[in-house]
């Protein structure tokens, strides 16, 4: 108990520096001014491309106001990161910007130089200012049709981090101008060696591995469990404040809960004779956790309530059965079975009753992923011979799509909250990495360079957080 | 070879206990007060007292040495898991069973723990990196509990030995072949109580 509790405090500590946006849910929204009048609403103002393409969109540097470095500084990395958080969804084309140059910078919203955007081919131009002010910054961003000059998405917002104006930003355009969730909020969570901790014990040089997270961008990496042993499989709570993990700080594998805004830790699995527990997986609800436990004598699905109560028992058969995965509607689990003598996925019912459906026919599949609505897939990794590449099989069609080829071994895939990318463990790049890498298999990206990452997972959306 | 050195050690350690031992019987050399000189006389050439014996070496305690037994029984559990009285199982790729090979490896172990039944054991189920990290969490798993029902087979008490499976996440051999995988496909023997 005692441990439990230093365990928070450290954790608690390892917070103290989180920005303030994050300790409410709804960080930087718009200020509480209205637009003025006689600019037209956000519904039905959107800026379309040219018969069915993409809108070609210009963001040049956001104005900063006054010419000290820190609001400088502020408008520069706004600009830089609403532009890469544009650029993930791929909802736009935008003016490249090597030919900005060439464009006269406004200096307010009254001389953007719209004729020469339009020579450039823009649809839209976003155009935004910088002001420094008592409690932080005040930030305010037009994005203007080209060719009728309108302000068409007029924001004002209030806040010091400058990074997370740009993601506020950039999911709100993507939400009214493209009815997109976009993931500039969401964050990552996995595990890693990269502090060199050591275990304690007598045997071999063993590190620690512990739980971080870390934007979606790879930017904020952090740690947020101080276990001092092995832990690893993290998964988000759907309301992105929880932390559920397999750590072995009782000596074998256990279900843990850290809630990483409160520092504290909960423990699902406890008691006498429960095993190993391992892989725990959030129900869609955040009510329950599914996880693998040897309770019985053999590894099986169980599912209990976040506290650890009402554990009931899914599976039932003398092979191996491991790392369930709930659909989006909870009403199903799909877990890795080896019961017809090779790894291969199975759906079943959550509440335990039916046959467990398999689903897949390859030499050795794990780590199935339920992707979020609107699709209805799933993605694993598939053994490739020396290594492992990940798939997904669309479960209304049973088409699988290769997404990596293998370079590396590819495992531990994780979609993120609008089922547009997907994390994943690579080894390309030499040590485990975390990747993210676009659902048609473009833009992969290596989140982190530091240790052996594994195991991640991405968190759901912000608006679904309470 | 490290037996023949270990009895050495042990030979060592008892004749420096023994001579301590005799040492101690001989004259257990005590600093005894000497009597105060006398007032020193003005008209006598002073002579100088004799310097007082210097203070004997006072006899070392020797920890109490298990004379009894041998190095394995008086190694701390630290020395014992580096030097690994316990021998590893290995298996085949995505096997679980104990083979022929390493039946006989466990009939040695079952035999040391027969001996030091005060030892309490943490059987480790190992995999090599070709499974995928979740399940070669179960696979570790089942590598370990079956090389346990087997010691259990031969008389081993179940509750000295307790199960943990690590899957793939430490290696032996971080190496990226054969070698390094077979090694690293094992049930792991850490003695955790003596």
């Amino acid at each position: 108990m005692r441990q439990i509790l230093c365990t928070g405090v450290a954790a608690l500590g390892l917070f103290a520096a989180w920005p303030h946006a994050e300790q409410t849910p709804a960080p930087q929204t718009p200020a509480s001014q209205t637009p003025p009048p006689q600019q037209p609403s956000d519904i039905g103002a959107t800026i379309s491309g040219d018969a069915g393409n993409a809108p070609r969109l210009a963001v040049p540097a956001f104005i900063a106001l006054s010419k000290d470095a820190e609001t400088v500084a502020v408008a520069r990395t706004i600009t830089d990161v609403l532009w890469d958080d544009l650029n993930y969804e791929r909802e736009f084309t935008f003016i490249p910007r090597d030919v900005y140059s060439s464009v006269p910078a406004a200096t307010s919203f009254s001389d953007v130089p719209f004729d020469r955007w339009r020579e450039l081919n823009a649809d839209g131009v976003i155009v935004g200012t910088v002001e420094k002010v008592s409690s932080g910054f005040k930030v305010e961003m037009k994005m203007f049709n080209v060719r009728t000059q309108q302000a068409v998405y007029p924001r004002v917002y209030n806040g010091s981090n400058a990074r997370l104006f740009a993601h506020t930003m950039s999911d709100e355009i993507h939400k009214s101008q493209r009815a997109l969730n976009g993931v500039a909020m969401s964050k990552l969570v996995f595990d890693s060696d990269r502090d060199n901790e050591r275990m304690t014990g007598t045997v071999q040089n063993r590190n620690n591995k512990e739980i971080y997270i870390a934007d979606y961008d790879g930017e904020n990496q952090r740690r947020v469990t101080v276990g001092k042993t092995l832990n690893i499989s993290p998964r988000w709570s759907p309301n992105g404040r929880s932390i559920a993990y397999t750590s072995y700080r009782r000596g074998g594998g256990q279900i843990f809960i850290s809630n990483i805004f409160q520092g504290t830790i909960e423990e699902v699995t406890k008691g006498e004779r429960i095993g190993e527990n391992w892989l725990p997986a959030w129900s869609p609800d955040g009510t329950r956790v599914a996880f693998t436990s040897t309770r019985d004598g053999n590894p099986e699905i169980y599912v209990a309530n976040r506290d650890g109560s009402n554990v009931r028992r899914i599976t039932n058969n003398p092979a191996i059965d491991i790392t369930p995965t709930w659909s989006p509607s909870g009403t199903q689990i799909a877990f890795t079975s080896d019961r017809s003598g090779s790894q291969q996925i199975y759906v079943t019912a959550a509440d335990g009753g039916g046959t467990a459906q398999r689903i897949t026919t390859e030499s050795y599949c794990d780590r199935a992923t339920w992707s979020p609505a609107p699709y209805n897939e799933l993605a694993y990794a598939s053994r490739n011979g020396p290594g492992f590449d990940i798939h997904i099989l669309d479960m209304a069609t049973r088409h699988m799509t290769p997404l990596t080829f293998g370079e590396g071994t590819n495992e531990s895939p994780a979609f993120s909250p609008n089922g547009r990318h997907i994390a994943f463990m690579s080894t390309r790049s030499g040590k485990s990495q975390i990747f993210t890498v676009s659902r048609d298999g473009k833009d992969v990206r290596q989140i982190t360079r530091t240790g052996n990452n594994e195991m991640p997972d991405w968190s759901k959306l912000p608006e679904t957080r309470p | 070879m490290n037996r023949a050195r270990r009895i050495v050690l042990q030979f060592a350690v008892v004749s420096a206990v023994i001579a301590a031992v005799a040492c101690h019987k001989h004259a257990p050399p005590v600093a005894r007060p000497t009597p105060p000189p006398p007032p020193p006389s003005q008209d006598t050439v002073p002579v100088r007292p004799p310097a007082p014996p210097a203070p004997a070496q006072e006899p070392v305690a020797v920890p109490p040495e298990p004379l009894r037994d041998d190095a394995i029984a008086s190694a701390s559990i630290d020395d014992l898991n580096r030097s690994s009285p316990l021998k590893p199982v290995f298996f085949e790729l995505d096997e679980s069973d104990v083979s022929a090979a390493g039946q006989k490896i466990l009939d040695e172990d079952a035999a040391l723990l027969k001996r030091y039944t005060t030892w309490a054991v943490t059987v480790e189920g190992h995999c090599d990196e070709r499974g995928t990290a979740e399940y070669n969490l179960a696979l570790g798993e089942r590598r370990a509990v079956n090389a346990r029902a087997y010691l259990v087979s031969l008389g081993i008490a179940a509750d000295r030995l307790h199960v943990v499976s690590y899957g793939k996440e430490f290696p032996f051999d971080p190496g990226h072949d054969e070698a390094a995988w077979s090694k690293n496909r094992r049930a792991h023997f850490v003695i955790t109580a003596k």
